[in-house]
């Protein structure tokens, strides 16, 4: 398993990017409810983005409350990574 | 980082317009012992938290409140949905209507603007969680207060899960402060800071 992990900086940058291409989008979205272009990023966005925070979650705990997964482990880890704005956490 | 979610944490379904009572409700928004204020509290003091079963606790009961704020803004919003302006000027909320319309604004039930004022944010574990048991007890009476003069079970549901969250977080919060001093010198606590001090 250590073998396939993904490098936890990379992975956190890719979070970062896809999710604030969905933060972006969706407020475009608000105003332009009907960009098909828009709403085939947004869809791409959110897939992506999905995907990474469950794959985050698995290896360095999780970022959201919807990807805590406790199926390894019977402890509750969400205080335990770094906090957003503390050392690593970022 | 924070996302919406399009959902009330309980649910809010008022089919009855009272102005007189959502000008006593809105003091639970934008009065002194508000939800905005509770949430602006907790989420000052996380940063400078050294304990992090603490700096959790400060953000989830500072998000929850959030949330509760939007139970309150939406009990207040349908209390004053589609009011005439002689609904308006019998039950005394004109004074309100004439600055804000029927929109939210954080005010007391007095009328008193939302200030920062209202908290404190001091950078001592204890002092702070002190504070954050006060406010939650000080909600809890303004709620007890609200009860009193609710008669509408529509709008007395809601409120009664707001109150006993209180009792929740107070309890959490109870926990945090026994947390906080098994970390610290038994014989005295206030021998140093954590959240300032290096030295111990």
């Amino acid at each position: 398993m250590a073998d396939n992990r993904p490098c936890r900086r990379d992975l956190r940058h890719y979070i970062d990017v896809v999710s604030f291409a969905a933060d972006d989008v969706k407020l475009f979205l608000d105003t332009h409810p009907d960009c098909r272009e828009a709403l085939e990023f947004f869809d791409d966005c959110q897939a992506k983005r999905a995907l990474a925070l469950k794959e985050y979650a698995k290896y360095y705990g999780p970022l959201t409350i919807d990807t805590a997964d406790l199926s390894e482990t019977d402890r509750w880890n969400w205080i335990n990574e770094p906090w957003p704005w503390q050392e690593g956490g970022c | 980082m924070w996302n919406y979610e399009k959902r009330l944490q309980y649910p809010v379904k008022i089919t009855q317009t009272n102005p007189k009572m959502a000008q006593v409700i809105i003091s639970q928004f934008g009065g002194p012992d508000g939800e905005l204020a509770a949430s602006m509290r907790y989420l000052s003091q996380r940063y400078t938290m050294p304990y992090k079963e603490v700096t959790g606790t400060l953000t989830d009961i500072g998000t929850e409140e959030l949330a509760h704020m939007e139970m309150i803004c939406a009990i207040v919003c349908q209390l004053t949905k589609n009011l005439t302006p002689e609904e308006l000027e019998r039950s005394g909320f004109d004074k309100y209507y004439v600055d804000h319309t029927l929109a939210l604004w954080p005010q007391s039930a007095g009328g008193v603007p939302w200030t920062a004022t209202v908290f404190q944010s001091k950078g001592d574990p204890i002092t702070d969680l002190h504070e954050d048991m006060a406010a939650e007890q000080k909600a809890r009476t303004t709620y007890d207060n609200i009860l009193r003069l609710v008669k509408d079970p529509e709008v007395a549901d809601p409120i009664r899960f707001l109150r006993e969250r209180e009792i929740v977080h107070y309890q959490r919060f109870g926990e945090s402060l026994r947390r906080v001093q098994e970390h610290l010198d038994c014989r005295n606590f206030y021998a140093f800071n954590p959240e300032f001090d290096t030295c111990k």
